[in-house]
């Protein structure tokens, strides 16, 4: 059974049409990335699956449970792009109280494990208030990990972190692929998403523009040869086409000294994708 | 039970933790010294040839309790207001509410939760300052309530249906807003309780009866009126006829059904704002 299954979904705002049948899959244990400009409904999306917005049309599913349903509730971890934690609690306060409301028994010892597996480890007793903003995300992710979540809505959940805190942040992400928690991470950082997301969609319009491993949406762009009388490149040739293109080459008494198959990045498939609309 | 009472928890730590609840005890001290004062003043100075019938020491005892009661409803309100004034929308707003709210635990649960929260330091706030009003004005003056638990209760529960018409407002309405609307409110029931008073001593039908259909569609004001007429349940003559002319005395009485009425009130408005935070995005 998928951790997420989303058919058809729609959303509207009066005249403005925030998810217009969407469909999307995250499978058990899989890492997967949602692109999009502003607007493209990513966050529309992530709320009605957390159960925070309710869908004009269309289905999702958690783990088999309709989203926004308690049983839905129960089986994900959500960290969302604005949010805060009461100042006058301290971090462990908070995973606590959120170890209440997930009823999860998992008591000190996970309170602990979150806070060492998010890098908060030492500061467990300081006070929301006194913590960086960088700090209250990296807590957020802790809590969002409270009761062992089975899929994992993470909304920029790197937005305000420096390179150290998002490298934490995708060495958790790599530790929950590890674990078998399915993870849907919406991020405007392609390159975080390129590193550690096994597929990934891109929404534009309120629509599903691409999707596929980054793999996959990374397309050919050619070959490149480096020969004794200068770079060469052969813009319609695909990998395959690469051995054939050095023996020609050779055989025509050229000297050989590097070979690239050039393809897209994924930022350029990104922008292919929404049409090079911007945010 | 245990979600609704974690959540209860968190919205009293928030509550004993803002800066408004320690404002309110320095103008709660504030308000019970000068209470002090003012009540010691009332029984210095009786008049020297009461009009026969009146009960000088019942009528002073009552108009300052009256005024005590007044002064305890508006502070108590302050409070539950101020508590629960931004508990959807503001929480909402301030990204609050969004961690809590993904929890696998009803809305509903959340909304009772937060009105048990400021229930828990209301209703005994409320309950605490009018039990020391009444014993300010009895070692005062000597004079005593004709009826001491129930007007305390009522005042208490004035305080819950004005926050729980909070805590509807909070799932519609900005914190400002609704902050505003929930005391033009306080102040449309308090007038209404006036114009009952004036009606009652000219006589007038229709202002009676613009009164009375307030203070059901404000019970809080009903059960403020019913309060004050039962602390001088006992008062006849001239002494009754004089406190009815208000404003701070002789409270016109609910009736039998007031307390069912006031407590089917809560239900729908708790019914209300459930329906509507329900169907609310977030």
């Amino acid at each position: 059974m998928a951790a997420l299954a989303v058919r058809g979904l729609e959303k509207r705002y009066g005249r403005v049409t925030a998810l217009g049948g969407v469909d999307l899959e995250v499978g058990e244990g899989e890492l997967v990335g949602l692109l999009g400009p502003n607007g493209a409904g990513k966050s529309t999306l992530v709320k009605i699956v957390c159960g925070l917005t309710r869908a004009t049309a269309g289905s999702a599913t958690v783990c088999g449970a309709p989203a926004g349903s308690l049983a839905a509730r129960g089986a994900i971890g959500y960290l969302a792009e604005l949010f805060r934690f009461p100042g006058w609690y301290r971090a462990d306060e908070v995973l606590e109280l959120h170890q209440r409301l997930a009823a999860s028994r998992g008591g000190a010892a996970e309170r602990s494990e979150l806070l060492d597996l998010v890098g908060l480890e030492d500061v467990g007793r300081k006070r929301v208030d006194d913590f960086s903003k960088g700090m209250q995300q990296r807590l957020g992710i802790a809590q969002a990990l409270v009761g062992s979540p089975r899929l994992l809505l993470l909304d920029e959940p790197t937005s305000a972190l420096d390179p150290a805190g998002r490298r934490t942040v995708r060495g958790v992400l790599e530790e929950l692929r590890r674990r078998g928690i399915a993870v849907l991470l919406n991020s405007h950082l392609l390159s975080e998403v390129e590193l550690v997301c096994d597929r990934v969609v891109i929404l534009s319009g309120g629509q599903v523009a691409a999707a596929g491993t980054p793999d996959e949406l990374a397309q050919a762009r050619g070959v490149e040869i480096e020969t004794g009388s200068g770079l060469r490149t052969f813009a319609s040739a695909a990998r395959e086409d690469a051995p054939r293109l050095v023996a020609e080459l050779v055989a025509a008494g050229e000297s050989i000294y590097g070979v690239r198959v050039l393809t897209t990045t994924l930022e350029e498939a990104y922008l292919e994708a929404v049409g090079g609309e911007g945010s | 039970m245990t979600a609704v009472l974690t959540i209860a928890g968190y919205a009293l730590r928030e509550a004993l933790r803002r800066r408004v609840f320690a404002v309110l005890l320095v103008l709660t001290v504030l308000f019970l010294a000068l209470f002090w004062l003012g009540a010691r003043q009332a029984f210095a100075h009786p008049p020297d040839l009461p009009p026969v019938g009146l009960d000088a020491t019942e009528f002073a005892g009552a108009i300052v309790l009256g005024l005590g009661m007044f002064a305890i409803l508006f502070l108590g309100s302050v409070l539950a207001v101020f508590l629960t004034l931004g508990a959807v929308r503001g929480d909402a707003e301030r990204g609050l509410l969004q961690p809590l709210v993904t929890r696998p635990v009803s809305r509903t649960k959340l909304l009772l939760a937060r009105l048990l929260g400021a229930a828990f330091v209301c209703v005994p706030y409320v309950a605490v300052v009018n039990a020391l009003a009444i014993v300010i004005v009895g070692r005062s003056g000597g004079w005593w309530p004709d009826r001491l638990v129930t007007p305390v209760l009522e005042l208490s529960a004035a305080v819950l249906i004005l926050a729980a018409l909070s805590l509807l407002g909070s799932v519609f309405l900005s914190a400002t807003a609704n902050g505003i609307a929930v005391f033009m409110l306080f102040g449309a029931g308090l007038v209404a309780g006036l114009l009952g008073q004036i009606a009652e001593v000219v006589n007038s039908h229709t202002l009676s009866q613009i009164s009375k259909i307030t203070a059901w569609a404000l019970p809080f004001e009903a059960l403020y009126q019913d309060a004050l007429n039962r602390i001088t349940a006992d008062a006849s003559g001239l002494t009754e006829f004089a406190l009815d002319l208000g404003p701070f005395g002789g409270g016109r009485p609910g009736g039998s059904l007031l307390p069912l009425y006031a407590l089917a009130y809560l239900v729908v408005v708790l019914g209300v704002a459930a329906w509507g935070f329900n169907r609310r995005d977030l």
